[in-house]
């Protein structure tokens, strides 16, 4: 009997707050609602009539994303198919199991196949943090190649919202970048070859590149200054090959540098749709 | 059981035909027919009645596909499994958008109001924008945990720099520039070519100058525009993406769906320079040991390419662009549509005539 207790203090807790929440339920939030605490958070009634629910969207620094009021074309599911919005959800998703994510991940190459194995050996929700993490970003990937075209087909990078479709467009490659620099971590053999196919390209750039064109060209006193020891793929890797050095460089520019750049840029995306007007529509 | 036997060599026979069909040249030649039938007949092809049937025409061709044993292996890749889904909601999306043209368009030949009118018609964000949130945040993270756990992400073995895996592929979203890299030069595949997307797509709203098709969805206000651009965002990136993940297989082999990625087969390459064919097939001598005069072929035909064709363009077919937009937004706009053919120029020439370069400063890793 013993060991079932808390068991039953549980359960019968649960059952009298229960009764009690429906019993006096109203009451309560009427209560809480007039109460000090929850006026210093809220400076609004509840959200019924025009002007609360005004308040609602002002007053709060995340809703204030938002204008109060939009167009009626502009929501519509079927002309934005939501796709922006879901970018940006996705694009939280990944942060907050990204974070959780990195609590069990060391980037050296001795630890990190091992941790990723273990964070679905020892830790199940850990390993479903994995595959959300990854899903997530491959879906982030889709996700904004069709906000693009519709964006697009829509005509809405026409003035006055150029320089937003420019902040987009620096948002894709960043997307894109965010993921490239993922993929390297779970260091098995798919990420190391795939990033190994990837970043062989910068060997080529031109006058970086020690096999591009033109670099042989930058030469002082006939020793050439672009070779694989000093390329753009080597600022990339940080060596000559995906190694040690690549895997703590792509962690670092995965985890902190992109996430942080794409976050200030998604502010400023937002920003923009509002003063360029809201979501497009027919003038 | 001879009914059996003969299902299944018409079967046979049937893949045979596909894979033949999913060969380079006939494949993306096929895709750009359909792209171009689809974008002349837009009104007809997204009538719900019609698109509903080629959807599910392709979906159960899809399914049908998943019990040939090859194709399975391709498509039950974990990383893989994000490419299906693309296909199918690039398909779903690019029909809600030409339906809604479609729409559109007959309403303004009729001069009635456009779907999107009204548009000064206000709603609250509380509840109306807010609450739509709220249920797309819910869905997709249902959509998300639902997938997580039918579906494991991959972990394959230990990095291993000694044991190259054969193909070696990209991520899946760059495919489409690896498959590039059959044609051109890394310099040109991954700098040069993802560069000028990168500078094309930002440059658009200042090239495009056409005031018509802010706000709301049309194909036949503008067609050009809309034309390119799905010629480039279809054709150049969504199928060579599938050209990459379904049919490249070891070595960076063509395979049909259905086929066995057999790690032996080798290709012939066979491949010759325009220099080639002009000093030694149509002069009838020896390559010339300068590589200037070697390399004049090339020059003159890169050389009429990116400097003379502009020019003649600007005075017949593109005559009215030239005319809209002025010297350098049309200078810029021409480099890059012109960079734009020449991938499709460079593949077709690759699979009918072997073409490896136009100019070949191999001295200098200078080859288009
Ligand atoms: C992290 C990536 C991105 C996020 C989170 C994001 C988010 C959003 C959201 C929520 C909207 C509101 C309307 C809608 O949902 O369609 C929007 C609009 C817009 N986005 Fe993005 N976006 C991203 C990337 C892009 C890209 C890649 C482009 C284009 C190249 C782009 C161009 C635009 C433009 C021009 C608008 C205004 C559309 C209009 O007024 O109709 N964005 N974005």
């Amino acid at each position: 009997m013993g060991s079932y207790l808390p068991l039953v203090i549980v359960l019968a807790a649960g059952g009298v707050g229960t009764v009690v929440l429906v019993l006096f339920g109203g009451a309560i939030l009427t209560w809480v609602r007039e109460g000090q605490v929850w006026n210093s958070v809220f400076r609004h009634g509840i959200p019924r009539d025009r002007r609360t629910r005004a308040m609602a969207v002002l007053s709060n620094v995340f809703l204030h994303l938002h204008p109060v009021a939009v167009r009626k074309s502009g929501i519509r599911l079927s002309f934005t198919w939501c796709m922006g919005g879901l970018t940006f959800f996705l694009f939280l998703a990944e942060v907050v199991t990204g974070v959780l994510l990195m609590f069990y991940y060391r980037p050296v190459v001795e630890y990190a196949y091992v941790d990723i194995q273990n964070m679905r050996a020892k830790v199940i929700s850990m390993g479903l943090m994995r595959e959300i993490h990854r899903w997530g970003a491959h879906a982030m990937v889709i996700s904004i190649w069709l906000h693009m075209l519709r964006v697009f087909l829509t005509g809405s990078y026409k003035p006055p919202r150029e320089f937003n479709w420019t902040v987009g467009v620096i948002l894709l490659v960043l997307t894109l970048l965010l993921s490239f620099t993922g993929y390297l971590l779970p260091w098995d053999q798919l990420a190391m070859w795939a990033i190994t196919v990837g970043s062989n390209m910068a060997r080529a750039t031109p006058l970086l590149g020690h096999e591009g064109p033109l670099a042989s060209f930058l030469k002082i006193d006939g020793v050439p200054l672009v070779h694989a020891g000093s390329d753009a793929r080597f600022g990339l890797l940080a060596g000559t090959f995906v190694g040690p050095n690549a895997l703590l460089r792509f962690y670092v520019l995965h985890c902190v540098f992109f996430p942080v750049i794409v976050s200030v840029l998604i502010a400023v995306h937002f920003w923009r749709i509002r003063k360029d007007g809201g979501i497009s529509g027919p003038l | 059981m001879e009914t059996l036997l003969l299902a299944e060599s018409t079967a046979e026979s049937l893949k045979g035909v596909i894979n033949a069909l999913c060969e380079p040249a006939p494949f993306f030649i096929i895709s750009c027919i359909a792209l171009i039938v689809f974008l002349v007949g837009y009104r007809t092809f997204t009538r719900p009645a019609v698109a509903l049937t080629i959807g599910a025409a392709f979906t159960l061709f899809y399914i049908i596909s998943a019990f040939d044993p090859n194709f399975a292996a391709i498509i039950k890749k974990p990383d893989n499994v994000p490419i299906t889904i693309m296909m199918f909601s690039v398909g779903f999306c690019t029909w809600v958008a030409f339906r809604q043209a479609a729409i559109n368009d007959e309403r303004m030949e009729r001069g009635e109001p456009l779907i999107e009118a009204g548009s000064d018609d206000k709603v609250l964000v509380w509840p109306d924008l807010v609450y739509t949130e709220l249920i797309a945040l819910t869905l997709c993270t249902a959509v998300l945990i639902v997938w997580a756990i039918l579906l494991r992400a991959p972990l394959e073995q230990p990095a291993d720099p000694s044991v190259a895996p054969n193909p070696a592929k990209a991520p899946w979203y760059f495919l489409g520039l690896q498959e590039l890299l059959v044609y051109f030069d890394p310099w040109i595949a991954g700098v040069l070519l993802p560069g000028l997307i990168i500078v094309g797509l930002i440059a658009l709203p200042y090239i495009d100058r056409n005031p018509r098709g802010n706000g709301y969805y049309t194909f036949k206000e503008r067609p050009f525009v809309i034309s390119t651009f799905m010629f480039g965002w279809v054709i150049l990136w969504v199928v060579l993406i599938v050209f990459g993940t379904f049919l490249r297989g070891p070595n960076w082999n063509f395979f049909g769906p259905y086929e066995f990625w057999d790690l032996h087969r080798l290709a012939a390459l066979l491949n010759v320079n325009v220099a080639d064919i002009f000093w030694v097939r149509w002069m009838g001598r020896g390559l010339p040991d300068d590589w200037m005069l070697r390399e004049l072929p090339g020059v003159f035909l890169m050389g009429g390419y990116f400097f003379i064709l502009p020019v003649l363009l600007a005075f017949t077919v593109l005559r009215k662009i030239y005319r809209q937009v002025g010297l350098i937004r049309y200078a810029i706009a021409v480099m890059l549509l012109l960079w734009m053919a020449l991938v499709p120029i460079k593949m077709l020439a690759r699979w009918t005539l072997d073409m490896h370069y136009f100019l070949a400063v191999t001295e200098y890793f200078f080859n288009i």
